[in-house]
C-alpha cells in the first residue's frame, strides 16, 4: 500500500521535520493501528502469521484477513469518494450489493432455486448484476445532484426498500448457485493459488486509484466537497462529480455483491451484505478522512477495511466468547477514534514536541 | 425544470398510495360483506432472515389470509428486540383481536405483555419461547428445540465409539433466541455425558452463512485437522461452515469425513444431505400458519387450548434419504 501513500515522501535527514511529517501525515495513523492489531497478535495467537498452501490455496490467518475484508474493501472506495463530494454517507450500499446478486442469480438460475446449469451466460448475468448497481446508484445520485435531498435521507429510500425490491427479483427465494465456474469470481480460478477475492479487490482499488490520480476526477470531487458553490464559480459541474460519484459507488457495490454471493454461493436477499454500510463509514473515517467531505486518501479508507477485519479476526483466533464479541469491537473502535481525534492529535503534537524541543537543547 | 420534476414526482407518490389504498379497501370491503375479519397482529422476528424463516412467515400469511377470515398485520422487527416491543405495543394501541409473536429475544416481555392482557389481547407465541410469566400469554406452538438438539447429539453418540475423541466446533445461532438457547443446551449436556466429547470452540454465526464461513475458516488455522465435528445451530450456518471446510480440502460429511450436523432440514440442505455432505439435518417445521389458524379459531369460538403446543418434528440422515423425501417437500 505504500506506493500509494502521498504523506511521507519529504522525509529529510533531520529528525524534527521527519517526525513532523511523519505525525501530520493522514496515513501515519491508520498504519500504526494496523500495525498495532497485529503485532498484537503474535502475542496472542503465535500462529497468526503462518501461511501455508492447502488444497491449492495460500491460507492463513492473514490470507484470511484479506480474502474476508475483499467485499469492504470494495464498497469502502466507493463510499470514500460520495463522502468525499458531498459530505454525506450512501448508507444504500448493502442492499444495492443484494440487488446486483439478485440480479446476476435470477439470469443464472432462471425459476430453479439449486441448479449447477447457467441459464444465461455468465458474463451477461454479470454485466447485467452492475447495471443493476449502477442504476441503484444513479438513482441515489438524481436525488443528491438534481433534487439536493441530503445524501443519508436520499440512500435512506433505496436502504429501506432495495432488500424488498431484490426480494422480488428473486420470488422470496435463497438462490443456490452450484456451477463451479461461478466460484471462480468469489473463491479460486483453478491453478491460481491466490484466492479470486483477494485479486478482485486489488484491481478494484488499482482502478479506483488510477481513475482519480490520472483524470481529474480526484481533484474534482474534492474541490466539490470542500465546497460545492466556489467549485461551480470555478467552472466545475458540481452536479455531474456528485452523481458520477454517487454511480461508481454504486457500480462498486453490485461488484462487491456479485464477489460476495459467489464467495457464499448462494444469494439470500435478506441477509446478502447486510450491515456493511456501517463498517464502510467505519473504515473511511479509521482511514483518517474527514466526514465532512473534502480531502480524501482511499490508501487511508483501504486500510480502515483492513483494520475492521482485522480486528475481527484477532477476536475469533482469541476465542472471545460470543456474547462479548461485540462489546471488545466496540472498546477497540472507541480507542482509535479517539486517538484520532484532533484533540488528541494536538496534545500528543505538544507532547512530542517537548520531548524533542528539550532533546535539542541537550544535545546542542 | 427542477420544480416540475419534483411536481411530477409528488403527483406520482400520491397516485401510488391512493391506487394502494383503494385497493385494499375494496378488498376488506368484499370480506366485510361475508362476515367479520379477525384481526390479527403478527410481529415477525426477522422475515427473510433465513430459508427457514421465509417459510415460516409465508406459512402464516397463507393461513391467516382474507379468504380465510383473518385480517393480517404484520411487522418486521429486523430482529431489533426494542423494535419488535413497540410492534407489539403499537398492535395493542391499534386494538387487534389477536397478537402472535416469533420473539427476537427471551427478555423483556413483562411490560408490554401485561398491557396486552390489560387490553384483553390473547398472545400466541409461535416457534420461540421467552422468559416472561407463562401467565402473560395464552399459548406457545412450535417444534421443542432442546429436543431437537438432543435427536443431533444421539446421532453423535452413535457415530463415534466411546474410546474416539470427538472435538466439537459449535456454530451457534443468534444468542439469546431460544432456538439457539436450547440446541446449544443439548449439546452441553451431551458433552457433559459423554467424557470422549471436547467441545473445541463455540461461536455465534447469527444465522447466517458469511459469518459461519469466516468462523469456521478461523478455527479451521487454529485447530486443523483437530476438527472432526461441526454442530451448526441452522442449515445456512452449516452451509458456510461446509464451504469453509471444502476450500481448506477437507473431507466433510459421509462415513469418514468430518460430522456436519445441522438444523431445520430446508430443501436446498436436504440435497446436501443427501449429497452426504451434511451428515444428520435435524427437522425443524416451520409450517406454523395453520397451527396458529386453528388455536385462534379455537379461542374465538371460546375453547380452551394446550399451553405448549410442539408439532412432529423428524430428523434426517445422510444415509437413509431419499430423492422421494426431497421431492414431497414443500419448503
Amino acid at each position: 500500500m505504500s506506493n500509494l501513500s502521498s504523506g511521507n515522501k519529504s522525509a529529510k535527514p533531520a529528525l524534527k521535520p521527519l517526525v513532523k511529517s511523519v505525525l501530520s501525515s493522514r496515513l501515519t495513523f491508520p498504519l500504526a493501528v494496523l500495525l498495532i492489531v497485529v503485532v498484537q497478535n503474535i502475542i496472542t495467537t503465535p500462529t497468526f502469521f503462518h501461511i501455508s498452501i492447502t488444497n491449492g490455496l495460500i491460507s492463513g490467518y492473514i490470507p484470511n484477513i484479506l480474502d474476508e475484508a475483499s467485499r469492504l474493501v470494495i464498497v469502502t472506495l466507493g463510499m470514500t469518494l460520495v463522502i468525499a463530494a458531498t459530505g454525506g454517507v450512501d448508507i444504500s450500499v448493502g442492499p444495492i450489493m443484494a440487488i446486483a446478486a439478485s440480479f446476476c442469480g435470477l439470469l443464472l438460475n432462471g425459476t430453479e432455486y439449486r441448479t449447477d446449469i447457467f441459464h444465461s451466460p455468465l458474463i451477461l448475468a454479470l454485466l447485467v448484476g452492475v447495471i443493476g448497481g449502477a442504476l441503484c446508484g444513479a438513482f441515489n445520485g438524481f436525488l443528491v445532484s438534481g433534487l439536493k435531498i441530503q445524501p443519508m435521507i436520499a440512500t435512506l429510500i433505496l436502504y429501506m426498500a432495495g432488500r424488498s425490491i431484490a426480494k422480488q427479483i428473486t420470488h422470496g427465494q435463497t438462490i443456490y448457485l452450484m456451477n463451479p465456474v461461478y466460484k471462480w469470481l468469489g473463491v479460486q480460478i483453478p491453478g491460481v493459488p491466490i484466492r479470486t477475492t483477494i485479486i478482485i479487490s486489488t484491481v478494484m482499488v488499482i482502478l479506483v486509484v488510477l481513475l482519480v490520480k490520472l483524470t481529474s476526477l480526484g481533484l474534482y470531487v474534492q474541490s466539490v466537497g470542500i465546497n460545492g458553490s466556489s467549485a461551480r464559480l470555478v467552472g466545475l459541474n458540481s452536479r455531474a462529480i456528485i452523481f458520477m460519484a454517487f454511480v461508481i459507488c454504486g457500480i462498486l457495490a453490485a461488484v462487491a455483491g456479485l464477489v460476495e454471493s459467489s464467495n457464499v454461493g448462494s444469494v439470500n436477499s435478506g441477509e446478502l451484505g447486510s450491515g456493511i454500510e456501517m463498517d464502510a463509514i467505519l473504515a473511511v473515517a479509521l482511514g483518517g478522512n474527514m466526514l465532512g467531505g473534502g480531502k480524501f486518501s482511499i490508501a487511508g479508507s483501504v486500510i480502515g477495511a483492513y483494520i475492521i477485519q482485522a480486528i475481527k479476526t484477532t477476536l475469533y483466533a482469541m476465542n472471545v466468547r460470543a456474547d462479548q464479541l461485540n462489546v471488545f469491537k466496540a472498546l477497540i473502535i472507541i480507542v482509535i477514534i479517539v486517538a484520532s481525534s484532533n484533540v488528541f492529535k494536538e496534545k500528543l503534537k505538544k507532547v512530542t514536541h517537548k520531548v524533542f524541543s528539550k532533546n535539542m537543547s541537550v544535545g546542542g | 425544470m427542477k420544480k416540475l420534476i419534483t411536481v411530477l414526482l409528488v403527483a406520482a407518490l400520491v397516485l401510488g398510495l391512493t391506487a394502494c389504498g383503494s385497493k385494499d379497501s375494496t378488498a376488506s370491503a368484499k370480506s366485510a360483506a361475508s362476515g367479520k375479519l379477525i384481526k390479527v397482529g403478527f410481529a415477525q422476528c426477522k422475515a427473510d432472515e433465513s430459508d427457514w424463516r421465509k417459510a415460516n412467515t409465508k406459512s402464516v400469511q397463507e393461513a391467516l389470509s382474507e379468504a380465510n377470515g383473518f385480517k393480517l398485520i404484520m411487522a418486521d422487527s429486523n430482529n431489533d428486540a426494542a423494535k419488535q416491543a413497540s410492534d407489539v405495543q403499537s398492535f395493542i394501541d391499534q386494538g387487534v383481536d389477536y397478537i402472535i409473536i416469533a420473539a427476537v429475544n427471551k427478555d423483556g416481555w413483562d411490560t408490554v405483555l401485561k398491557n396486552a392482557q390489560a387490553a384483553k389481547i390473547p398472545v400466541v407465541l409461535m416457534d420461540r419461547t421467552i422468559s416472561a410469566d407463562p401467565s402473560l400469554y395464552n399459548c406457545w406452538i412450535g417444534g421443542g428445540f432442546y429436543k431437537e438438539g438432543v435427536k443431533a447429539t444421539d446421532w453423535i453418540a452413535k457415530r463415534f465409539t466411546a474410546d474416539q475423541k470427538v472435538n466439537i466446533v459449535n456454530l451457534q445461532g443468534q444468542l439469546g433466541a431460544s432456538a439457539q438457547v436450547g440446541r446449544s443446551k443439548a449439546l452441553d449436556d451431551g458433552i457433559a455425558k459423554n467424557s470422549n466429547w471436547k467441545l473445541l470452540a463455540r461461536q455465534t454465526g447469527n444465522w447466517d452463512t458469511k459469518t459461519s464461513k469466516e468462523v469456521m475458516a478461523s478455527w479451521i488455522q487454529q485447530y486443523g485437522d483437530q476438527i472432526n465435528c461441526v454442530y451448526a445451530e441452522n442449515d445456512n450456518m452449516a452451509d458456510g461452515a461446509i464451504q469453509a471446510l471444502t476450500e481448506a480440502g477437507k473431507k466433510v460429511g459421509g462415513k469418514d469425513g468430518i460430522a456436519i450436523i445441522s438444523f431445520d432440514a430446508n430443501k436446498a440442505y436436504l440435497q446436501q444431505c443427501m449429497e452426504g455432505k451434511i451428515n444428520v439435518d435435524v427437522e425443524c417445521n416451520p409450517l406454523l400458519g395453520q397451527g396458529v389458524a386453528s388455536i385462534i379459531k379455537k379461542l374465538q369460538s371460546g375453547g380452551k387450548v394446550d399451553k405448549e403446543n410442539s408439532v412432529e418434528e423428524s430428523a434426517f440422515y445422510y444415509d437413509t434419504i431419499t430423492q422421494k423425501v426431497i421431492d414431497a417437500r414443500p419448503y
